[in-house]
């Protein structure tokens, strides 16, 4: 069950969003309790940006990462309060 | 005429735009653009100058690029441009069309998708999907992508498709139903006694004919082919080429018995020129006899190839004629492809070459 207070987890951004979406704030704290609320927060706030995130099976997309805890984490993973959630491109390239 | 030509690069890395009086003699480069992604397709609306970008990225998926100052800025949108959730997601945009107030995107794997608000949001045209021959639908070398869309100048509800490897397309219906349009066209690739299909040909490009939408010209993986019927029935064209082989091909501005091609070595030789000498071959009766165009091109150690979109005419008199190649270089002819000069270099890999001519 969620909890009924606000769970502000602390979201870091990847470099590139600067250019995909101008103004973006690359650190901020959002009210989630999964990785899909906060990718629906993030989606709120600048439309878009969940398409840069996730594909639509829906999952996190192959070639993002992002990270609590040092650990890689799926859109249906649970994030405590407090939690630093990092959104970040794996190396990929060529 | 006074005015400027656009030429409209999609490469591996970006857009690219050079840029020209309507003397087209010196060139202006510009780029890249779109965060340097892979942009497969290039396209201006002919009304507004209104650039769009078709592409993919390894990181960000699929998008279509929208540009309304020239190229200097950009934004991107893939809003509602997905299949189903559960359903294989759309990886890469390939191909762009505009017509009749609506711009279409075709995807891989393969899909179309049209939007109603400049490319602000897409809806799926789903009939494609509902084929029947959809299940067997397997890809080419670069996917299961739609890449050639062609729409009727004057019929909002035709449009023509090529898939690599599933072949051509019709929907008379603005895409509720479609209909395989493939024969006459061979598939070598598949088993003795087996290669004429009714689907799964491995079409290179498809386009119409200026002034005459029954009149369709297809560069197939096995051989060159005009149709006068709308694709119902297709004629090989390849006699006179040197390679039955190739990806782009290019119509002439007015006149629909004129075309541009860019035929390759062949898909086991390397898919590079002929004989390592770069030509441009030229038909002016539809196809009944071909000249190559080498003056100005490199007639030795010539190993590049000229990818599906990559070739394009421009709308002055006489039409100017533009390829890029997979290493990089743009060549432009504007004496309707007789002589040729390069006037980009050191680029990405092209993978779209399209004009846009802005009258004064």
């Amino acid at each position: 069950m969620r909890d009924a207070l606000p769970r502000p987890v602390c979201a870091r951004l990847p470099a590139l969003f600067d250019a995909l979406f101008p103004g973006v704030e690359r650190r901020l704290e959002v009210e989630a309790a999964t990785v899909a609320e906060l990718v629906d927060a993030l989606e709120a706030r600048w439309p878009g940006m969940r398409d840069r995130i996730c594909d639509s099976r829906p999952e996190i997309r192959k070639h993002i990462n992002v990270f609590v805890d040092g650990r890689r984490v799926r859109l249906d993973t649970p994030l405590a309060p407090g939690a630093d959630v990092f959104i970040l491109t794996a190396i990929s390239g060529g | 005429m006074t005015g400027t030509v656009q030429v409209l690069l999609g490469t591996k890395k970006g857009v690219f735009i050079l840029e020209s009086d309507a003397a087209r003699v010196a060139w202006d480069l510009r780029g890249p653009y779109c965060e340097t992604w892979p942009i497969n397709h290039v396209i201006a609306d002919p009304a507004t100058g209104a650039l769009y970008g078709a592409g993919g990225n390894a990181w960000f998926g699929p998008a279509v690029w929208r540009s309304t100052d020239g190229g200097t800025t950009w934004t991107h949108s893939s809003r509602g441009l997905a299949y189903a959730a559960g359903e294989e997601p759309v990886a890469s945009v390939w191909s762009l069309a505009m017509g009749h107030g609506r711009l279409y995107a075709g995807v891989e794997p393969a899909g179309l998708f049209v939007s109603d608000d400049d490319g602000e949001t897409w809806s799926h045209v789903e009939g494609l999907q509902n084929t029947p021959s959809r299940p067997e639908w397997n890809p080419g070398g670069a996917g299961l992508i739609l890449h050639s869309l062609v729409l009727h100048p004057d019929d909002p509800k035709q449009i023509w498709v090529g898939i690599s490897a599933a072949g051509v397309f019709h929907t008379a219906d603005g895409g509720a139903t479609w209909e395989p349009r493939n024969r006459g066209t061979r598939a070598d690739f598949m088993p003795e006694g087996q290669n004429y299909p009714e689907h799964g040909q491995c079409v290179h490009c498809l386009v119409m004919a200026p002034g005459r939408p029954a009149r369709l010209y297809q560069q197939n993986h096995c051989g060159m082919y005009r149709s006068d019927d709308g694709g119902r029935s297709w004629a090989s064209v390849e006699e006179g080429l040197p390679s039955s082989f190739g990806f782009p091909a290019a119509v002439h501005p007015r006149d629909p018995e004129r075309l541009f091609l860019v035929p390759l070595n062949g898909d086991t030789a390397g898919r590079y020129m002929p004989d390592a000498k770069a030509a441009v071959w030229r038909t002016d009766d539809g196809g009944g006899a071909w000249t190559a165009a080498r003056e100005g091109l490199p007639q030795q150690n010539a190993f590049f190839n000229v990818l599906r979109q990559a070739l394009a005419t421009d709308r002055l008199a006489p039409a100017g004629v533009y390829f890029g190649t997979g290493s990089g270089e743009v060549y432009a002819s504007r004496d309707e492809g007789a002589a040729w000069k390069r006037i980009a270099e050191h680029l990405p890999t092209i993978s779209s070459v399209e004009t846009f001519v802005a009258t004064v």
